[in-house]
């Protein structure tokens, strides 16, 4: 047996002790997906660079080290959780640690009736309708071995509901933090966020921890974008560097809908994201933007899909890899515009920086077109720091360190400008600063 | 203030300076001319320290330090000012950002105090007055989508900021209609002074109608052939260049 099939064989071992910490949950209703998704699991195989979507990554170390699911709750304090608060932002704090909801650390505030923000564990076992209608929907893991992962061990996670008309006004701070030592935890949050027609909100799914062992998130999150909803999202990973991350966002869009993204990806020594949108009626609206930094040996890998399958809708896509000593970065962008699909306007942009000799990107945008009446555009730059620029700065006396964090910031300011929450925005760019030890010159 | 000493310069090879010898001192402005190619720019873009251009022989004595040693970052907190004949646009980068840093950068290294916004922007509407800049160019990227004019405009209003002691103006007069000439040329007059020194290269006798040279010297295939008094340029702006070919031939006999 190969190493490959054995990892594997350890998980299928674990899910019995998984089943029996289940308890009556096990009778739930999404209990038939639970035990689909696991035969899935056990027929697919793990995924090596000769699978086309795995071209560039290999998840050799991954399958290192056998993982351990999390099953056990484990509380935190209330300072424990502060430091990763965004100053200035009145939010709606959800906890969610090790892949458990914290009843005790989530703060909701100026909730309005009719919103739902709860932990996924309780929607199933009051087997709420919600879970039945959408759960396991979107996110198809007939044919990703990660996702049937998620699925076959679903246990808790976030449910957001809006039900129609409701608008959040303060944003909803989702942190994931993991809290392990070396126990090689596989953390396994299953998130579903519902908005109905004519609802609002912002939601932000932050990935931290707080201990730097080496543990394993394999999170899928399933969103839906109801008519007429404005959904405005944001990924902010920032594992430990010895840390995996899988994560999964599928994302369906009704009639007029509107959904921006934004994934700032920091940490982690393997991150593989997926973005999966499909316009499902007209007139909808997807942005998805990001940002990468790498550096050390991390590998940094997104892939994302918009499917144009109606017509009159428009997609954004723009992703800036910063990339530094021997990391690597891949971007694979789709965008596929389905028969029915006239007046699509679809613009995809990949734009790479790599400030070392041996840091690599590799960047796929690609455009499908089967429809005649549509605007497209796709393109992808890898490049250096501009040394025509680099010696304007220094003839002006700013010293190399600083002017190369000036223009390392430049570079990333239009991803970061288009982060409609300002503390948000602020933090992100206060990471660049310290990182890059720019010297404070803002106006 | 500066003295250049036998210097030589290539780029991937090729020889571009040939031996310049030139000595500037304060509050003296120098007009170095010559036609295309003669390595004019390559001389001002050795002096800020363009790490591009390889000094094979000869030395630069600035203010008693040798130049050749210093970054280019360094050269500029120590009071060069290079204004670039073609500014480079520098996208995301806002020019109060870029301007703010260096002269933080450079009063820094002279041991004073950072300024304050209030300082700054106070500072920003003067000289923006005095090179008759649209302030709000200020905000946007540094030169991106300026026109000709207007990136000229902002080396000399960049200069006014920083105040440098020794300023090396590249053809900021090529491509200027004669309003904004006059523009350039009064941002330099305004900073001239006794503790100052200013090196104008041009290939036109044109802007030293408005910026009066103590000193003209001709640059001709790497090496200067001719120097002399303001009077220097209008025999050139008469004559072009050919005549200096000439001398230049006649110089190189007698050297034999």
């Amino acid at each position: 047996m190969n190493h490959s099939s054995e990892i594997k064989n350890w998980y299928l071992k674990n899910y019995e002790l998984f089943e029996n910490s289940l308890n009556g949950d096990r009778f739930s209703s999404i209990n038939g997906l639970r035990k689909e998704a696991l035969n899935k699991f056990s027929d697919l195989s793990f995924p090596t660079v000769k699978d086309e979507e795995w071209k560039y990554t290999s998840i050799a170390p991954l399958l290192e080290h056998n993982f351990v699911p999390s099953l056990n709750k484990k509380t935190l304090t209330k300072d424990q959780i502060e430091n990763f608060l965004f100053d200035d932002l009145e939010s709606n704090v959800v906890v969610v640690i090790n892949g458990h909801f914290s009843e005790e650390l989530t703060s909701l505030n100026k909730i309005p009736k009719g919103v739902e923000i709860s932990s996924f564990a309780k929607a199933i076992s009051s087997n709420s309708p919600l879970v039945k209608k959408h759960f396991s929907k979107y996110a198809d893991f007939s044919k990703h071995i990660f996702t049937s992962l998620s699925t076959a061990f679903t246990r808790d996670g976030v449910l957001i509901h809006i039900s129609e008309g409701k608008i959040i006004e303060r944003p909803i701070h989702i942190l994931f933090i993991t809290s392990s030592e070396n126990e090689k935890l596989l953390i396994q949050p299953r998130n579903l966020f519902v908005a109905e027609k004519n609802t609002q909100a912002t939601i932000i799914e932050h990935f931290v921890n707080i201990n730097s062992g080496v543990y394993f998130t394999n999170t899928v999150t399933e969103i839906v974008v109801g008519e007429n909803a404005i959904i405005d999202h944001l990924r902010l990973q920032e594992e430990n560097k010895s840390a995996f991350h899988i994560g999964r966002i599928d994302i369906d869009l009704e009639r007029t809908s509107n959904f921006t993204s934004h994934f700032i990806s920091l940490g982690a020594s393997l991150t593989r994201n997926d973005f999966n949108a499909r316009f499902n009626d007209e007139g909808g609206e997807c942005t998805l933007n990001g940002l990468f930094l790498t550096e050390g040996n991390q590998h940094f890998d997104v892939h994302t899909l918009i499917d144009h399958a109606k017509p009159h809708c428009n997609s954004h896509e723009h992703y800036k890899g910063i990339l530094d000593d021997n990391s690597r970065g891949v971007f694979n962008g789709k965008v596929i515009v389905q028969p029915d699909a006239q007046k699509t306007n679809a613009f995809q942009e990949n734009n790479n920086i790599i400030l070392s000799k041996e840091a690599l990107v590799n960047t796929k945008p690609q455009l499908e077109i089967f429809a005649d009446d549509v605007k497209c555009s796709h393109g992808a730059t890898i490049g250096q720091l501009d040394n025509d620029a680099m010696f304007y700065l220094k003839s002006r006396g700013i010293g190399e360190e600083a002017a190369r964090a000036i223009l390392i910031h430049a570079f990333a300011s239009d991803v970061i400008k288009s982060v409609k929450v300002i503390p948000v925005r602020n933090y992100i760019e206060e990471i660049l600063a310290d990182k890059f030890n720019q010297p404070e010159a803002r106006i | 203030m500066l003295e250049i000493k036998n210097l030589h310069a290539s780029i991937d090879g090729k020889k571009i300076l040939k031996g310049i010898n030139l000595k500037i001192n304060a509050g003296e402005i120098h007009a170095i001319m010559g036609p295309n190619g003669s390595g004019k720019s390559t001389l001002a873009q050795v002096l800020a320290g363009r790490e591009e251009y390889e000094v094979t022989k000869g030395e630069i004595i600035y203010e008693g330090k040798n130049l050749l040693e210093m970054a280019p970052e360094d050269r500029a907190r120590e009071g060069i000012f290079l204004a670039f004949q073609y500014p480079v646009e520098i996208p995301g980068v806002s020019s109060t950002n870029l301007l703010k840093t260096a002269l933080n950068e450079i009063r820094k290294h002279r041991g004073l105090e950072q300024v304050d916004a209030m300082e700054f922007l106070s500072l920003i509407k003067e000289k923006t007055k005095l090179v008759e800049l649209d302030q709000q160019l200020l905000s946007r990227s540094v030169n991106e989508g300026f026109s000709g004019g207007e990136k000229k405009r902002n080396e000399i209003f960049q200069m006014a900021v920083l105040e440098p002691k020794l300023a090396i103006l590249d053809e900021t007069d090529s491509g200027l209609d004669i309003d904004a000439l006059r523009i350039v040329a009064k941002g330099v007059n305004t900073l001239k002074s006794k503790e100052k020194a200013v090196i104008v290269v041009t290939h036109y006798q044109r802007l030293l109608d408005y910026i009066i040279p103590d000193f003209v010297h001709v640059l001709y295939n790497g090496k200067i052939v001719k120097s002399g008094g303001k009077e220097l340029a209008f025999e050139l702006e008469e004559k072009g260049y050919d005549w200096i070919k000439e001398v230049k031939v006649v110089q190189v006999h007698e050297q034999v």
